[in-house]
């Protein structure tokens, strides 16, 4: 990560991110760590190899203790989405859409898509993750059409 | 004492006038419903001997306990899943009256949820987010501007509406009913203040395509309690008794309150399937033995899902089923007559489980005349209950 200086006019000229920085518990440490490193991650059971998500320290459908981090594809459907208007949630110039994004892997997580107006939204449409800036130098992961 | 099985009942309630703004402080209220609760009754509030409440209830249980004078108190506990504890506190007085260990169970909610603290606006302290309170993916929403208890719900039925063809237009007949049952209820804030189909299209979006204003339940301030005994005392007291016939709580796998995301189905409430399963295996009763139903309301759709759960309509028929007048005095399931936490007050759910008990005991002031009301059926989601006249 670098620090902007004087002599670098072009950082100085981005906007500064508005955006809530994730509150980070012991559990999903390793997630927004890989985040800020712009990798999207997931919890997989070392065991039975099954996905889980929130992350936690016991795989559900075996017992098992040992996990990994492993990169995930990156690809989703919008699962479900709506936009907020009242009260303007915190951290965005515009309203952004929030989603539950169905991921390829087969657990959900709870994001933006990004790139699309309201009105073109799609149920089940394919989405690819990116990453935003967030307060903080930290980033989080968003999703993007697919392909666009 | 000998512990032999009790059969409970409800034996009073007791609660606050609503508001945006007590002028009085939490505790104060709390001890105010149950004062008065216990004075329904009949019940000295020095005998007290259980206390429940929600985790996310304020007012603390000893301090409480000192404004009642109670002498003895046997047991303590607070139940989480913010409002999905409504019903719950009552499965639970009622294991303890049924298990012998508890004789007069003390519930009690109370809030300055409008003019002290507002659940409808962004988070401004971390309170929900801690351990203990069953809302555990809470904080993965918060950097993507899911931070209301309204973006989780939309999230949540966003997918239902598309599943079944409905649109927010379709949420309207369970906004208009319940208004017109606040309307014709004093203690309602929306007394005299019926709405049309219009009035819920032109409000304002909340979550847009999903839940407009009038979708919304209420952000309130006041307070209700409950009083709990066995069915055999309660017989004695003042109130002709309510009898819990069955109560039960169903967290299925995966899932969690409002920020429901990980389930497998997200166009169903597993848990008020599960809920409906045991209470009807419980009390073996049936939808059509209910006659008048409480659906915790905090968005319309919840009550559209609640009447799928419980059976009273086929999974995507509840909008037709409550536009055809489902939910009104003279329909197939009389709900939420008090005008729910949309039309009285949001008073966390319990206001809906008071209504529950008034229509049993016959004092509503919207109450089912047409059959006698022999069982009716309180539920917030997760937890649920059949009361019935004894």
């Amino acid at each position: 990560m670098t620090t902007p200086t004087d002599s670098t006019p072009s950082a100085a000229a981005a906007p500064k991110p508005t955006r809530i920085a994730p509150i980070v518990t012991p559990d999903a440490k390793d997630f927004w760590e890989a985040a800020d490193r712009e990798e999207f991650i997931g919890e997989k059971c070392s065991d039975c190899g099954r996905f889980r998500f929130p992350p936690r320290p016991m795989c559900p459908y075996c017992h098992s203790l040992k996990r990994e981090y492993v990169k995930l594809s990156g690809y989703g459907t919008v699962h479900s989405w709506c936009m907020p208007r009242h009260p303007p949630p915190f951290g965005f110039r515009e309203p952004p859409i929030v989603a539950v994004i169905q991921l390829q892997e087969g657990t959900r997580f709870v994001s933006n898509v990004v790139g699309v107006k309201l009105e073109d939204m799609k149920q089940d449409m394919a989405v690819e993750v990116i990453f935003e800036p967030t307060m903080g130098n930290h980033k989080v992961p968003v999703f993007k059409p697919r392909g666009q | 004492m000998a512990r032999t099985f009790k059969e409970a009942a409800i034996a009073g309630i007791g609660a606050t006038e609503f508001s945006k703004e007590s002028g009085r402080t939490e505790l104060q209220l709390a001890a105010e419903c149950s004062l008065a609760a216990c004075q329904d009754a009949g019940v000295d509030p020095r005998d007290i001997d259980g206390m429940i409440t929600f985790t996310i209830d304020n007012s603390d249980e000893i301090t409480l306990a000192r404004c009642l004078g109670v002498k003895d108190l046997a047991y303590t506990t607070r139940i989480p899943g913010g409002g999905a504890a409504a019903a719950a506190t009552i499965f639970q007085a009622m294991a303890l009256v049924n298990a012998g260990v508890c004789n007069n169970v003390l519930i009690w909610r109370a809030m300055n949820e409008r003019s002290q603290y507002r659940f409808g606006q962004n988070p401004n302290n971390m309170q929900g987010y801690t351990g203990g309170h069953g809302t555990g993916t809470l904080l993965w929403n918060i950097p993507f501007g899911a931070m209301t208890p309204a973006s989780w719900g939309a999230l949540q039925a966003q997918r239902y509406l598309w599943k079944y063809g409905l649109t927010n237009a379709d949420l309207a007949h369970v906004c208009v009913q319940q208004r017109q049952y606040a309307a014709t209820n004093p203690k309602a804030w929306f007394y005299g203040k019926p709405i049309t189909v219009e009035d819920h299209q032109n409000s304002k979006w909340i979550m847009e395509p999903v839940l407009r204003l009038l979708d919304c339940c209420q952000e309130s301030d006041g307070a209700v309690a409950l009083l709990v005994t066995s069915l055999e005392r309660a017989r004695d007291l003042k109130q002709p008794p309510v009898r819990i016939l069955g109560a039960c709580q169903s967290i299925p796998f995966n899932v969690e309150v409002i920020a429901n995301f990980h389930h497998d189905d997200m166009t169903v409430m597993p848990e008020a399937r599960g809920v409906a399963k045991r209470l009807w295996e419980m009390t073996g009763l049936k939808p059509a033995d209910m006659q008048a139903a409480m659906l915790y309301d905090a968005f319309s759709p919840h009550v559209l899902l609640q009447l799928e759960a419980f059976g009273f309509c086929k999974p995507g028929e509840a909008a037709a089923f409550v536009k055809a007048g489902g939910m009104a005095l003279d329909g197939a399931i009389p709900t939420n007559t008090h005008g729910g936490l949309a039309g009285e007050a949001y008073i966390h759910g319990m206001n809906s489980m008071a209504e529950g008990i008034r229509q049993v005991r016959g004092t509503s002031v919207n109450q089912v005349t047409k059959k006698t009301v022999e069982h009716v059926l309180v539920s917030s989601g997760m937890a649920g209950a059949v009361l019935a006249r004894a």
